[in-house]
């Protein structure tokens, strides 16, 4: 086991998982005013009408084959009578609608973000570096996948990949899994982890904030202006300036 | 019975003259920031005319408010939490930014450093979402006092409700202005639409506010909103709505729309109302009846039984006090003239108005007839099918017989006062033609033509003892050095201790009303300076000659 494959399969995920944890904790804590969609919707619909629904009902598609490709062994599925066969012909058509569906929808809101003008202008520099980091990580996930699945021999990763990150969440790391892992799954593996170190500091945190508890909660809301001190203004934490227009006393409030 | 608390607002219309006073503070205080730049907490439509944004009113479009399901059951118009959620990836009802306006500025620059040359330098107009050139073509109130509105009058999604002969001879009959804010509504289907939960009725006072550190984003709320009085703010990403000026409610002073009125025709004051019936009041099936649900959902505040729910419900001797006195129990039930904006969208709008009688009493004064006279008013009122229409697609759903009756009393009252102060005259049988006496007359006349300050306006300040709890005041141990929670940020100290924004406003407000000199000398706030005096520090000190 070489110094290069413990920093790429032990150091490198664990670093990103880390920053993943305590960045949203932090980002949480100090930044829940940035928290948001931030939605383009008001400058530009036709595209976005498209794209959207697309990317993220594709993408959730995707992350959800993950989860049962990756995270539950197979000996749990076969228990459940969803052997090998089967297992393979969801992961190739699901899998391959979803891709479709996710590259077609980032394609149209990429171009959407490039060419509506003021959509342009309203992206951050960290939009661009999310949308590199996204797009590098959905690439090299799809070529993988077309290289070796679809018109190679086939390659089992959940003999390789899904048990060494199986053991990277018990930490018992087994870096040695990942080495001769073809190219592109391993391109895959460190952009998708580079991405997760970014996610917390881009708009990407919306996806913790998906709204499910709103099918439970009646339609009316009241608040107590006791409940929470003041009109439901949290409070302040320290060391954080809330974003307020300048001559500003407010800031230091401390609790 | 659960008797709960609302502050709300009247206005009087007559005296609407569409200055736009009131949109342009409230802008300055509130929306004068980048993200908002196209929104207007406060708007002022010429009527008839397509609003802002753009035929916001025809909810076969936008789908914003409540409707009832096949049961009779009150639902969201737009469909309920799943359907919701399942466009939230984009929502097809949101007005886009091109609905309102696109927002522009000017290119000031040209005029002060263009090199001398023949021509005159222009300021173009730039556009605020792209920054490139643009050519202006809608804004806020385009079509004020019907300019251009030969072209876009046949969008008001009111005149389209009424017949085609109406519709053409309308500019030839009337026009007049509503101002429209944040309606905070008993039933808000704004709150209904929020899938983050963050936007709440405050239990204390009714107002609807948006909290900034829950809101993610969804912009539900604003397709949810019949009135489309919530906004996005396209730059945080976040949705902002009228406050109310709660920090102003708060110490007892009116919005800053309402204090900077110039017709002077806001009123501001509590009701009490029986939360319990608030739902079976907005799903009552006849749109004509939900102007009388809505009314009979306000408790009487002098019903010694209604006294005794809101102590129970812990609602402090001053504020029931308060209700007692608040000029919109008096206009919305003791002379029913106060009529609420479309009722029909089931959500019961606290901000209600009462009707113009103005276009009419031109009319009958084109017409060489004496103006104030009661009975060339009630004829005419009875006539002018036009008016008394179109007023009744605005506040009762349709249903022409409220806004007559509130037009008569206030044709009543125009002639009643005449009589009494030309001719000392008390003529009763004015007041009678509209069920009332001469002294009620007499005193709707005190409220709404003399409209004292201190009658327009009671507002309650929140409570002392609450104080602490208030938006913006720390625990007050809790300063430098106090015995609370000693020590400075990790970024050190700030000059002071930290004085809340509502607090320093109100005493620097009432510092400046009653004293003749500055009120903090040595700092000098540029936006409380009136121009009166020479504040210390603000000029360079005169030279002894
Ligand atoms: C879990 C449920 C999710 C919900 C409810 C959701 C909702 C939204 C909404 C409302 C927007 C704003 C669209 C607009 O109006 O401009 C958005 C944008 C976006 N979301 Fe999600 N999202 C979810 C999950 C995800 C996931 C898993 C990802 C990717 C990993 C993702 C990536 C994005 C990106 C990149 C944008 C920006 C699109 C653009 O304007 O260019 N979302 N999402
Ligand atoms: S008028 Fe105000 S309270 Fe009513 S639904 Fe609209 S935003 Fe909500
Ligand atoms: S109450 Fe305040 S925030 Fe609301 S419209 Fe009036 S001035 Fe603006
Ligand atoms: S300030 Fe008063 S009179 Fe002027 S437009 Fe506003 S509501 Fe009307």
């Amino acid at each position: 086991m070489s110094t290069g494959s413990l920093l790429l399969w032990v150091v490198l995920p664990y670093a990103c998982a880390v920053v993943f944890i305590v960045g949203h904790i932090w980002r949480y804590r100090f930044d829940k005013f940035g928290w948001t969609t931030r939605s383009s919707q008001t400058y530009e619909s036709r595209l976005l009408r498209w794209g959207s629904p697309m990317f993220h009902l594709g993408i959730l598609m995707v992350i959800a084959g993950h989860v049962v490709g990756l995270l539950i062994p197979r000996e749990w599925l076969y228990a459940i009578g969803i052997d090998e066969h089967m297992y393979h012909l969801g992961a190739t058509w699901l899998g391959t609608a979803a891709a479709i569906l996710t590259l077609a929808g980032l394609a149209i809101l990429i171009y959407r973000r490039r060419t509506v003008g003021p959509v342009f202008v309203a992206t951050t520099p960290m939009d661009k570096v999310m949308y590199v980091f996204l797009g590098a990580a959905l690439f090299f996930g799809t070529l993988a996948t077309l290289v070796y699945q679809v018109f190679g021999s086939g390659y089992s990763y959940r003999e390789s990949i899904s048990p060494w990150i199986r053991q990277m969440i018990i930490f018992q790391p087994h870096p040695e899994m990942m080495e001769q892992v073809p190219i592109f799954f391993q391109l895959h593996v460190i952009t998708a982890s580079l991405l997760f170190a970014l996610w917390p500091f881009t708009r990407l945190v919306h996806v913790f904030s998906a709204p499910i508890p709103y099918l439970f909660r009646p339609y009316i809301v009241y608040r107590s202006r006791d409940e929470s001190r003041g009109a439901g203004a949290r409070p302040v934490r320290r060391g954080w300036d809330p974003i307020t227009t300048p001559p500003d006393n407010r800031g230091r409030r401390r609790r | 019975m659960k008797v709960m608390a609302q502050m709300s607002m009247v206005m009087n219309l007559d005296k609407c003259i569409g200055c736009h006073t009131c949109s342009v503070t409230c802008k300055q205080a509130w929306t004068n920031r980048s993200g908002v730049e196209y929104v207007w907490f406060n708007n002022v439509e010429t009527r008839p005319g397509v609003g802002y944004p753009r035929t916001y009113e025809d909810q076969g479009k936008w789908r914003g408010g409540w409707t009832l399901n096949k049961r009779g059951r009150l639902k969201l118009r737009d469909g309920g939490r799943l359907h919701k959620l399942s466009r939230i990836f984009s929502n097809p009802k949101l007005p886009g930014i091109q609905d309102y306006y696109e927002p522009w500025t000017y290119d000031y620059d040209m005029l002060l450093n263009s090199p001398a040359g023949e021509h005159t330098p222009v300021a173009t107009p730039k556009s605020l979402l792209t920054g490139k050139d643009m050519k202006i073509s809608w804004s806020a109130n385009w079509d004020d006092n019907l300019g251009g509105s030969l072209e876009t009058m046949d969008q008001d999604p009111l005149l389209a409700k009424m017949s085609e002969e109406v519709k053409a001879e309308y500019e030839k009959a009337f026009m007049f202005y509503l101002p429209r804010i944040c309606e905070h509504c008993l039933n808000p289907s704004c709150v209904a639409s929020c899938p983050s939960g963050a936007m709440y009725k405050r239990a204390e006072d009714g107002i609807v506010l948006v909290d900034q550190d829950a809101c993610r984003g969804w912009r539900m709320c604003v397709s949810g909103c019949p009135y489309k009085k919530v906004y996005f703010n396209h730059r945080t990403g976040k949705a902002e709505k009228c406050t109310l000026c709660y920090p102003r409610i708060e110490v007892g002073l009116p919005t800053v729309c309402a204090e900077t009125c110039v017709g002077r025709l806001r009123y501001l004051g509590l009701v009490l109302y029986d939360a319990d019936a608030v739902a079976a009041a907005a799903s009552v099936a006849d749109e004509h009846q939900l102007l009388d649900a809505q009314r009979s959902v306000l408790l009487d505040p002098n019903d010694p039984a209604v006294i005794e729910a809101a102590r129970a419900e812990g609602i402090e001797e001053d504020w029931i006090a308060a209700a007692q006195a608040s000029p919109i129990w008096r206009l919305i039930r003791d002379y029913e003239v106060a009529l609420p904006l479309h009722p029909e969208y089931r959500t019961m709008p606290m901000v209600w108005y009462i009707p113009p009688l103005s276009p009419v009493v031109d009319v009958v004064t084109n017409t060489g007839n004496d103006g104030e006279d009661a009975n060339n008013l009630f004829a005419a009122i009875d006539k002018l099918r036009i008016p008394v229409g179109y007023l009744a697609e605005l506040f009762t759903a349709g249903d022409p017989a409220p806004v007559e009756l509130s037009l008569r009393k206030l044709a009543a009252m125009r002639s009643y006062m005449r009589g009494v102060s030309l001719h000392d005259e008390h003529d009763e049988s004015i007041a009678n033609a509209v069920g009332m006496s001469g002294a009620q007359i007499q005193e709707m006349y005190r409220l709404l033509a003399i409209a004292k300050y201190e009658e327009r306006y009671v507002i309650p300040a929140a409570h002392a003892e609450q104080a602490h709890d208030l938006e913006e005041m720390g625990c007050s141990l809790d300063f430098e050095d106090g015995p609370g929670m000693g020590g400075a940020g990790p970024f050190g100290s700030s000059s002071g201790a930290s004085v809340p924004v509502a607090v320093e406003n109100f005493h620097s407000l009432k510092n400046r009303q009653t004293a003749d000199r500055p009120s903090s000398p040595g700092r000098v706030n540029l936006l409380n300076w009136d121009g009166n005096g020479k504040p210390d520090g603000l000029f360079p000190p005169e030279e002894k000659k």
